[in-house]
């Protein structure tokens, strides 16, 4: 078969393979945007693969003080694992830890739904006695007594069973520095995607995985077929021109948005060209008998 | 759809029980069943139909004309759709309450919005004693839902409140919050003795400062989150409010008399 090219970019007639995951959002605010954007770092942190963290998460974007609940510079965050009670524990551990620290924080459940997941409700047990239900309509809050003043939050955050982790690109390159520039301009424009995170380092993952290894203990080892300087050794999915190899993996609150940011980061990959950008693009799956999510390149091309 | 109207003919010569024109009890009642309701109080029989003028129409949503003192218990026990009383009314309009809106343009008497539980009551004139609180016997004043009088309020506001909201846009009596349980009460002029006297948790918002029982104890000034939230839902019920809230406010903290772990606030 021809392989599809656009803008000179190969184009692999190939497929991410995603799975149904948990997720829940949430919003934090704080006095000024560079501490609300601290304790969403801090929360997101470490929580790159429900492999070794027990949670994917990441900011899924700033808010402005004009539409936030207490009208202070917010931060969405999304998290996902792979079962309710992991999110839900995930989610109370790193609110505790990181959200009720971070001076001046706030944090309000950012996601509808009939299915709730207690946060405040957790929580508010450090208030010792101390602590303050208020409730106003439908909604639910705990004051919890702290030493700059109060942790507020939200008593429940919104649970979606509908959400899809693990849509991936395969961004191949002739040089690491080709194939960077293609990535960052691919997480850039994926970032810009309201309901998706990009849980590796700065979106950009270079250890892409199989499953199984040879060691008995390893569930998981390196890609020997998108591994450059395995190119000559092992069964490679590489051609000649490919020196590098990055991948970009995304959850996302809804199929829809998964492959809205799939579209999005082609494109850009495609916009930049070969020359200076990525040759081929590719995507991860295990033969298509594992996830029910197939995300196929040839249906989201520009 | 149409509301249905009860026009008052006029002033009537005794109390009226108006409890069963809800519009649960209204929805497939024909305008004749409707006109036989009865709403005396006294042994002398008055219907519906005698004392007002009945224009029929959606039963969700009930409107009278006319308003008087006598007329008791507008919209006890609504559950949904909306009455609109376009005057004034007696005693304890919107009592045991669970949902719907309830609009009183003009005053009330005392026990409104009694033991509520939810939905919206709006008293756009001036509200008796008792507002919101529990007959006698009962353990708990409104248990939800939001309560707003435009004008002023009289002794005893949110007497027992559990849960919900009242904002009071004018002057409260005496002992406003008396013995709350919880809930959050806002007066935006004027408050008489006592306020939050004996209360055991909850909020008290007061615009102006008041004289305090010596068993609140000042915890300070400070800019709450909670406030700043709870600023931008009122905000489309009662602007003041929101103002208020939005300002830095001092915390006291009682009635150590009771349990101690309520608040009142007012501007610094």
């Amino acid at each position: 078969m021809r392989p599809m090219k656009r803008n000179g970019v190969r184009i692999d007639d190939s497929f991410a393979e995603a799975f149904p995951m948990r997720g829940t959002a949430i919003l934090i605010t704080a006095p000024t945007r560079r501490w609300a954007l601290q304790a969403a770092t801090t929360m997101t942190g470490f929580a790159t693969s429900v492999i070794g963290c027990g949670a994917e998460a990441g900011i899924d974007g700033e808010r402005p003080g004009k539409i936030t609940p207490d009208g202070r510079p917010g931060v969405r965050v999304l998290m996902f694992a792979m079962s309710s009670d992991t999110l839900q524990t995930q989610l109370v551990n790193r609110a505790g830890q990181c959200v009720l620290t971070s001076p001046g924080s706030a944090c309000f459940a950012d996601l509808d739904g009939a299915d709730r997941l207690p946060v405040g409700d957790q929580l508010r047990y450090f208030g010792d006695g101390w602590q303050v239900s208020k409730k106003f309509g439908d909604r639910h809050f705990w004051r919890v007594p702290v030493m700059d003043g109060e942790f507020l939050c939200e008593a429940t955050t919104g649970l979606t069973k509908k959400a899809v982790g693990g849509g991936n690109l395969l961004i191949m390159g002739a040089t690491p520095e080709t194939t960077m520039h293609a990535a960052e301009l691919a997480v850039e424009a994926m970032n810009e995607i309201e309901g998706v995170i990009l849980p590796f380092p700065g979106g950009i993952v270079r250890s892409g995985s199989k499953v199984g290894s040879k060691y008995k203990a390893m569930m998981a080892s390196t890609n020997d077929a998108y591994c450059p300087t395995l190119r000559g050794a092992v069964k490679t999915s590489l051609d000649e021109d490919i020196g590098c190899v990055l991948e970009i993996v995304i959850d996302g609150l809804t199929e829809e948005s998964v492959a809205e940011a799939m579209r999005v980061g082609l494109a850009a990959i495609v916009k930049l060209g070969p020359d200076r950008g990525a040759v081929r693009v590719g995507a991860g799956n295990y033969g298509g008998k594992l996830g029910p999510f197939h995300f196929h390149l040839k249906d989201l091309l520009p | 759809m149409k509301p249905l109207v009860f026009i008052l003919k006029q002033e009537p010569d005794q109390r009226l029980d108006l409890s069963p024109l809800v519009p649960h009890l209204l929805t497939r009642k024909s305008a004749k069943e409707i006109a036989a309701i009865e709403l005396q109080t006294t042994r002398e029989k008055i219907t519906a139909g005698d004392i007002f003028k009945i224009r029929a129409g959606s039963a969700e949503e009930v409107r009278f004309e006319g308003g008087s003192v006598r007329l008791d218990n507008v919209g006890q026990g609504l559950k949904s759709g909306e009455i609109i009383v376009e005057g004034d009314c007696g005693k304890a309009p919107g009592r045991e309450m669970s949902g719907g809106n309830l609009v009183v343009a003009g005053d009330s008497g005392p026990y409104a919005g009694s033991a509520m539980s939810g939905g919206r009551l709006e008293i756009g004139g001036d509200a008796g004693d008792f507002l919101g609180a529990p007959l006698e016997g009962e353990m708990e004043g409104i248990t939800g839902g939001l309560l707003i009088v435009r004008g002023n309020a009289g002794n005893r506001a949110g007497d027992r409140l559990r849960r919900g909201t009242i904002v009071i846009e004018g002057s409260a009596g005496d002992y406003p919050g008396s013995r709350m349980i919880a809930g959050t009460l806002i007066v935006l002029k004027d408050c008489g003795l006592l306020p939050g006297y004996l209360m055991r948790r909850g909020t008290i918002v007061l615009a102006n400062a008041p004289e305090l029982s010596p068993t609140f104890a000042d915890c300070g000034v400070h800019e709450l989150a909670f406030a700043k939230v709870f600023a931008g839902l009122l905000r489309d019920e009662s602007r003041a409010a929101a103002r208020l809230l939005g300002r830095p406010l001092i915390r006291f903290a009682g009635d150590m008399a009771a349990l101690g772990k309520g608040e009142i606030f007012f501007p610094a």
